[in-house]
């Protein structure tokens, strides 16, 4: 597995994908929280990092796709999932190889914003007036986010030989489960399952976390969702010998 | 370290890929795998290699049933792909470390390793270049690299001489002939000459069927007999008769008297089956014919033809074995 994830780092960082994913994501961001004046916390005049933690979901929501896109769909197209496919691996270890490697080049773009936590730090009056403990959480939740977006990427990715449809696939399968269940939850049809349909979603425990509660249920949320798209991957890759 | 494929079947929803075939792979042996196009050659390797699973029947390798000790398998068999994938965005040395390492090979053993492949496969002089930017020559041998560089037991290649040029054929071949001492290696190809030159042992399948499983030199040694084209019938008469008047028969071209009243009519080769024309001559000539045996058909002329007749004959006229 290790050589796997090894080899998909390098060749993340050698084409520009992952320097494009990183320096979009934080000019937005960059914009975001302290140019745009709706956003800008420079006008807020609060010091906390709401606007960095709302808005990262929706730009992952696009630019995780764009990194995990290629994943299995390029190896299809390529012929080279035959190649790896008869290398002594399992299923799973090449799942877990790809997983990770994207998912490090996410925590690659995230590990810059901590400037920004320096920069409201030091802007604070009197300096230091931020919720530390709230941030820390909302940084494992996004870590979190990051993994399950990079989860489903993958596995959209296994669905096809097609880039441009594993990243439709996985933007929307993103946006679905991040805040379409949420949304969905809100019709007045649903009588008292509503909660139940905004807890399978992921804002739900997203939020819980931005408010620096860990708590071992959100965590689970997470970790389930991340096993269970590497178990439908691991289906889809199962799937030529049917 | 031999591979045994026993009644081994495939089938694609209601296409039979592969029907039921049987073969051996000995230890130090080159096995050629013919067959035209979609004959289930590529079918069966990927099955070998545990891409895909049977349908019925079973591959071992070494021993050891390929579906269920497959990890362990997988570690033993070296594999050339059809159409030999490759990552173009890599280099030639970073991807032999890569599919190296995912053999569990590590450190100074890899690095002796990629070296050894390099040199064995001739590709020193394009060792740091992108895969990307090689000729598809070099590209085939990068290919044999990463299928070799475990030391696998069992080597697979699918069509591993395409769009080589007579040189590097000839260099790819010596080096597969190389290796083989130690090795199993199967290989499918549609170029005869390199069966006749490498193989030790032929398979032909048509159409998922076996049509040939045979040594090489079997099929090669009845080649000198230039006596298998001809067609030959004993016949024989109530009384001698004269050898011109024999010669009339149709097709036939060389009377040779046996006994007295017996003779071995010759007919040359592709003339259909002479019987009915001594027959016919023995009614005009109201000559009594005694018996009439066939010893020589012409029909199995397939073994004196080359390889290239042969599998022409085998796979077009679909004349079983």
């Amino acid at each position: 597995m290790w050589p796997l994830f090894k080899k998909e780092v390098n060749a993340y960082l050698n084409s520009l994908i992952a320097y494009i994913v990183i320096a979009v994501f934080l000019t937005g961001m960059g914009l975001m929280m302290w140019v745009f004046p709706e956003t800008s916390i420079l006008r807020y005049g609060y010091a906390d990092m709401y606007t960095l933690f709302s808005m990262s979901p929706y730009v992952f929501m696009f630019l995780i796709p764009a990194i995990t896109m290629r994943s299995f769909a390029e190896e299809k197209k390529a012929g080279t999932m035959e190649l790896l496919l008869t290398q002594p691996i399992t299923d799973f270890q090449l799942i877990s190889g790809k997983l990770l490697a994207s998912w490090l080049i996410v925590m690659f773009a995230l590990l810059p914003t901590i400037i920004y936590y320096i920069s409201v730090y030091q802007l604070g009056s009197p300096v230091g007036n931020l919720d530390s403990a709230g941030i820390a959480g909302s940084y494992i939740g996004l870590v979190l986010l990051g993994g399950v977006f990079t989860s489903i990427g993958i596995f959209a990715s296994a669905l096809t030989e097609n880039q441009v449809i594993a990243f439709i696939l996985a933007v929307f399968f993103c946006f679905f489960l991040f805040s379409g269940l949420d949304s969905l939850a809100s019709l007045d049809i649903w009588e008292n399952a509503g909660l139940f349909i905004s807890q399978l979603g992921i804002l739900y425990h997203y939020e819980a976390m931005s408010r620096g509660l860990i708590d071992s249920r959100n965590l689970i949320y997470f970790i389930t969702i991340i096993s269970l798209m590497i178990l439908l991957t691991q289906l889809m890759l199962g799937s030529r010998k049917w | 370290m031999s591979l045994i494929i026993d009644r081994l079947t495939k089938t694609f929803g209601k296409q039979v890929a592969v029907n039921a075939i049987s073969f051996e792979a000995k230890a130090g042996e080159i096995l050629g795998f013919l067959g035209p196009n979609g004959a289930g050659k590529s079918t069966t390797m990927k099955i070998a290699t545990g891409y895909l699973p049977p349908s019925s029947g079973s591959v071992r390798v070494c021993g050891e049933d390929v579906v269920e000790h497959s990890l362990a398998i997988r570690k033993r068999i070296g594999y050339l792909p059809e159409h030999n994938p490759l990552y173009l965005d890599m280099y030639v040395r970073e991807y032999l470390q890569f599919i190296g390492s995912m053999y569990r090979i590590s450190g100074r053993k890899l690095a002796e390793r990629v070296g050894e492949m390099i040199e064995l496969c001739g590709l020193g002089l394009e060792q740091n270049k992108l895969i990307g930017a090689l000729s598809k020559g070099y590209r085939q041998r990068v290919g044999l690299a990463q299928a070799l560089i475990h030391d696998p037991q069992v080597l697979i290649l699918d069509e591993p001489t395409t769009g080589l040029d007579p040189n590097q054929l000839s260099e790819i071949r010596s080096l597969i002939k190389g290796i083989s001492t130690y090795k199993t290696v199967i290989f499918s190809t549609h170029i005869m000459q390199e069966v006749q030159a490498l193989c030790d042992r032929v398979v032909i399948i048509d159409r998922g069927n076996i049509v040939i499983d045979s040594p090489i030199d079997a099929l090669q040694s009845s080649q000198s007999s230039e006596l298998t084209h001809t067609q030959e019938v004993e016949v024989e008469f109530v009384q001698p008769l004269d050898l011109a008047l024999l010669q009339t028969i149709r097709g036939v071209f060389g009377v040779e008297a046996t006994t007295v009243n017996s003779y071995v009519l010759k007919a040359t080769p592709g003339t259909e089956d002479i019987r009915p024309a001594i027959f016919q001559f023995c009614c005009e000539q109201q000559q009594v014919l005694l018996g009439m045996r066939q010893i020589n058909t012409g029909q199995l002329s397939q073994y004196g033809n080359s390889l290239e007749e042969i599998f022409r004959n085998l796979t077009l006229n679909r004349i079983l074995h």
